[in-house]
């Protein structure tokens, strides 16, 4: 037994891919078997990360020997390499289409999730700068919430909790989308570029688009995927800055 | 090469992470300021650039998309590596945030729908 956690803490990187891709496949499975893709895979995947982190310590599951590779893959390396490599699918010839209307939502829709998500944090007593930062990136999507904690050396507790803010949004996004899809006008290739560059959440946004209709999913995950990038530019930056100056008045 | 397209998407990351990186010592703030989107940024422009130039081949291209198949996966082991028993307690500050914020956000939706069907 000794042998063995040596050994998969020797390798952990490794284990640490057939351990991820375990959780995928059960993931994906409960989420098409039993949510009928209502709920995200990825949604449930990530779920299920958080769960298994509680059986850790301070570094989720990663602090219980044999798992520590589990760390390596979602470092901050990793993490940052492959969530850059997903604006591949944005291309600016395509947003250009959407005109200025298409840049300033992506912006609003930052913004003002960021605002809402701060001031709840405020209001919940967590009061410093980093951590209203990190929970108001969260609010953007569960990717801008951990880039951000990062970057602006936010606890490791603040960062799980912005995390589970964006799988929430991510999930209650997919729910809700088909139910107001009419009344809001989401109709039209325009429209879905508006939704997603505002709401932002990609898995959130084309799991809710594919129940409205399949058609509009490239268009809302294309602006949703700037939304993402564009959490990540100004929320460690701009917004960090100005929640720093307006905490320390 | 697929190492062609892992190696554009490499300078990129490093790029922007210089560039977030020195952000943040000008403005004397701990930490990298927005290298990430930097990085992103400079991915789509260098991806639009060599695609004009028709300079992508598709193998190089399938070493960047790689890497993008590899995100949830990764996001996975990072969310698994969390210190989630401290972070419990702050479990209604996640749901009042991932809900109140999306609301917020879709009731957006309509106002930007009518200002561009106006624009048209």
């Amino acid at each position: 037994m000794e042998d063995l956690i040596k050994l998969l803490d020797k390798n952990g990187l490794v284990f640490a891919f057939l351990l991820v891709g375990a959780v995928m496949s059960v993931s994906y499975f409960i989420a098409i078997r039993f949510t009928k893709n209502k709920v995200p895979g990825a949604a449930v995947a990530i779920t299920f990360g958080l769960i298994i982190a509680y059986f850790g310590k301070e570094k989720g599951i990663a602090s219980v020997p044999a798992f520590s590779g589990v760390a390596i893959l979602g470092g901050s390396m990793l993490r940052d390499f492959s969530i850059v490599s997903t604006a591949l699918g944005a291309s600016f010839t395509e947003i250009k289409k959407t005109g200025w209307v298409g840049f300033f939502c992506l912006l609003v829709g930052t913004v003002v999730a960021f605002v809402v998500g701060g001031s709840i944090a405020y209001i919940m007593g967590y009061t410093d700068a980093k951590s209203m930062t990190t929970i108001g990136a969260g609010a953007c999507t569960f990717i801008v919430g951990p880039v951000t904690g990062a970057a602006v050396g936010a606890s490791s507790e603040v960062i799980a909790i912005s995390i589970a803010i964006g799988v929430i949004k991510s999930v209650f996004v997919t729910i809700l989308t088909p139910f107001v899809a009419k009344r809001l006008g989401i109709d039209n290739p325009q429209s879905a570029m508006i939704f997603g560059g505002l709401v932002g959440s990609t898995s959130g946004v084309s799991a809710g688009l594919v129940a409205t209709d399949p058609k509009l999913v490239p268009y809302g995950a294309l602006t949703a995927t700037f939304h993402t990038a564009m959490g990540c530019l100004i929320c460690p930056s701009i917004l960090y800055f100005l929640v720093q100056m307006i905490v320390s008045h | 090469m697929k190492i062609y397209g892992v190696s554009i998407l490499a300078g990129c990351f490093l790029a922007g992470h210089i560039l977030g990186d020195l952000l943040g010592k000008f403005f004397h703030l701990s930490g990298n300021l927005g290298g990430v989107g930097f990085a992103m940024l400079f991915l789509i422009l260098m991806y639009d650039y060599l695609k004009k130039k028709n300079l992508l081949h598709e193998e190089t291209e399938s070493g960047i998309l790689f890497w993008s198949k590899m995100y949830i996966p990764v996001v996975v082991a990072m969310s698994a590596s969390q210190n989630v028993k401290a972070a419990l307690s702050g479990g209604w500050v996640a749901l009042l945030v991932g809900i109140l914020a999306t609301v917020a956000c879709y009731l957006l939706i309509p106002v930007f729908t009518t200002i561009s069907q106006k624009n048209n």
